[in-house]
């Protein structure tokens, strides 16, 4: 059973941080078939295209029948456990921060035998479970197996909570407060148990009609942030970078413009410089401070969340700008992923279709209503995911995307 | 002669007879600007990247990269920044003739009313009044509104409402009235603009722009320290930054004040 997961404590000023380290990394490329469905939350192995049995761990043929016809669809996610193994001691120095760690031996509904992480609250050999991919601290796919039925505090366990990035008892900025989605994610962050909310806002001269709403909200401090503004960026980490824990990029800036006005590469160069150069700005000010507190306790540094356009993948025409700027913050955001990956900080993509906002008022429906985007940002941090798609419009052009990008291309304008 | 002008000028400096008052902001990233409707173009606000500061970029110096609107912090206008003054000559900040940039001010004191109401406007029976207490408005001064809405900051400073700013500024026939009745040189206030917040609403439109830039004269807005001037007297030095075709910049802004004991 799991206990619930209390506050922390104030860290010892005088003990040493604890730094991060990561699990075993090593993976073949096949394998990245599973990272790429832990990273969408899906369950998907190996399946062969002749005999229609699922296999594990990823290879090059069929074990069954040596069929090369091997593709990675979704599986069920039912098993039973087969033996449970306690580990006390290990030579792995991530591990070793984590003992004990509960390991088994799974039978899968579809077929291959597989080691799983096991949560807390599984019962044991002969117990019916629930699988699932996770990508783990070093962004790698492993097996994690929960009970089937919900158990109390379950959501707590230490080692579900090594696999995901659950905002209680985190400290969260949301750089952007005059974004729509500042007050849905502060309203769901703090839902969520999250100890503080920083909600960072440019020009505190201007009218801010959120502020009363959004201090409503218990744990919620505004504070100056403006992304487009190195001073800024590196005052308020100066301030607060030690505190962030979780760090949600909500800045955006959407005109549009049409690729041949007068004038197109100015709001271009605005709209890079409030996106692109932005996260560029909060990288440099938050990444390293974030990076150094991957194990800074139970509730350490665990997560960047970048909401972008789902046009990034594939540009839009009406928002041609904004399509271009969101495909330079997905590559960023890349790279970003791969800089903050050795304090096992999660950088999580959320693409959402149009939102149900002022900048997008001409475009019909469906759009996305902030509050769910918010409700998807809270669900992949607590499932652990790292690219979310919200929306309708965003789900649609995922698929197509993975099916025929060359026809996404193509019907984008018309 | 003129070498004895400027000898006895600058004995008058040295002694402290004339004091140097500095009616600038500090231009910062946080300073209020300008907002348009947001589908129409913005100013870029004051901003300051480092290029290095005795470090790997450059070990044994300190310099920055700077942007900014034309119109930021304490700055300029030029004819060529309203269309009524388009088709004037000289009327960029590049071709600007250097005399205009030293010219005597008058500060005529509305500090009482705009604390009273954040709309008040300068009328043409307030400045008749003042030449009454003080003198006729000399021809090519500058005309300074003080309004003590340099000491307000942020938010206040701005007063941006659900229906626009509201910021004290001269009505529509005052501004007629200083450039055509008394050819002043141009018109300087606390505020963001040379306009009320209102302005907009008025006919013409921002009207100080309009009659200013339309008779080849200038501007000066988000002006400081207008408390510490005499109502007549001061010569103000505004010297924009040269730009080519630019239609105004930030610059830094000095009155000369003759202390009361030496006049």
């Amino acid at each position: 059973m799991t206990g619930p997961f209390l506050k922390p404590k104030r860290k010892n000023p005088l003990a040493r941080t604890t730094q991060p380290l990561l699990p075993p990394q090593a993976r073949s490329r096949k394998a990245h078939g599973l990272t790429l469905a832990a990273s969408v939350g899906r369950f998907m192995l190996q399946c062969c295209g002749e005999c229609g049995r699922y296999t594990y761990p990823s290879r090059e043929a069929c074990p069954n029948c040596l069929s090369s016809d091997l593709t990675f669809k979704n599986a069920p996610t039912g098993g039973s456990l087969l033996s449970e193994t306690r580990i006390e001691v290990t030579s792995d120095p991530y591990f070793r921060e984590h003992m004990p760690w509960r390991t088994g031996l799974v039978q899968l509904d579809c077929g291959p035998i597989a080691i799983v992480h096991l949560h807390g609250g599984c019962g044991g050999p002969g117990s019916r479970l629930k699988l699932s991919l996770q990508l783990d601290r070093a962004g790698q796919a492993v097996f994690f197996a929960k009970p089937v039925s919900e158990t109390p505090h379950m959501e707590d366990d230490p080692q579900w909570r090594e696999m995901t990035a659950d905002p209680k008892h985190r400290r969260v900025l949301i750089t952007d407060g005059r974004s729509p989605l500042a007050l849905p994610l502060a309203r769901a962050l703090g839902k969520a148990g999250a100890s503080k909310i920083f909600i960072g806002v440019t020009d505190r001269w201007k009218p801010f009609g959120q502020q009363a709403s959004l201090e409503a909200i218990e744990g919620v401090e505004i504070v100056d942030l403006d992304p487009t503004s190195e001073h800024s960026v590196q005052e308020l980490a100066m301030d607060i970078g030690v505190k962030v824990e979780i760090l949600i990029n909500t800045a955006d800036h959407v005109r549009p413009a049409h690729l041949f006005d007068v004038g197109a590469a100015k709001i271009a160069r605005e709209a890079i410089d409030h996106t692109v150069v932005g996260l560029m700005r909060l990288a440099q000010a938050f990444g390293p401070v974030m990076r150094s507190r991957g194990a800074d306790g139970a509730a350490g540094a665990v997560a960047w969340v970048n909401v972008l356009s789902v046009h990034g993948l594939s540009n839009a025409p009406q928002f041609g700008v904004h399509s271009a700027a969101h495909a330079a913050c997905l590559s960023l955001s890349q790279w970003l992923r791969t800089e903050l990956r050795p304090g096992g900080i999660r950088v999580i993509n959320a693409f959402t279709g149009p939102l149900d906002t002022e900048w997008f008022q001409t475009v019909p429906p469906p759009k996305v209503a902030p509050k769910a985007v918010a409700d998807a940002v809270l669900d992949g941090l607590k499932r652990g995911l790292e690219d979310i798609y919200v929306g309708d419009v965003a789900k649609d052009i995922e698929a197509r995307l993975y099916d025929n990008p060359k026809a996404v291309e193509r019907e984008a304008g018309q | 002669m003129s070498g004895d002008i400027l000898g006895k000028f600058a004995g008058a400096l040295a002694s402290g007879a004339v004091r140097v008052v500095d009616l600038t902001h500090t231009l910062s990233p946080d300073f209020p600007v300008i907002v348009m409707p947001p589908e129409l173009g913005q100013s870029a606000p004051f901003r300051m990247e480092r290029i290095s500061r005795y470090d790997g970029g450059g070990p044994a110096w300190y310099w920055n990269n700077l942007s900014f609107g034309e119109h930021t912090g304490t700055h300029f206008d030029a004819p060529i920044h309203w269309y009524t003054g388009r088709d004037l000559p000289l009327n960029s900040v590049d071709t600007l003739p250097p005399a205009d940039m030293i010219a005597p001010a008058c500060v005529i004191d509305c500090s009482a009313a705009a604390a009273e109401d954040a709309d008040f406007l300068l009328t043409v029976a307030d400045v008749v009044k003042w030449e009454e207490q003080h003198a006729r408005i000399p021809a090519r001064s500058w005309v300074f509104l003080r309004t003590d809405w340099s000491k307000k900051s942020g938010a206040a400073y701005a007063n941006l409402q659900a229906d626009g700013a509201h910021t004290p500024g001269p009505d529509a026939e005052v501004m007629r009235w200083l450039v055509a009745e008394r050819g002043i040189i141009g018109f300087g206030t606390e505020t963001i603009g040379t306009d009320a917040g209102q302005a907009g609403h008025f006919s013409p439109p921002y009207p100080a722009h309009h009659y200013l830039h339309g008779a080849g004269r200038y501007g000066l807005q988000c002006l400081t320290n207008l408390d510490q001037l005499p109502p007549t007297g001061a010569m103000v030095v505004a010297a924009p930054l040269k730009i080519q075709n630019g239609s105004g910049s930030p610059l830094r802004v000095l009155a000369l004040v003759q202390e009361r004991s030496t006049r």
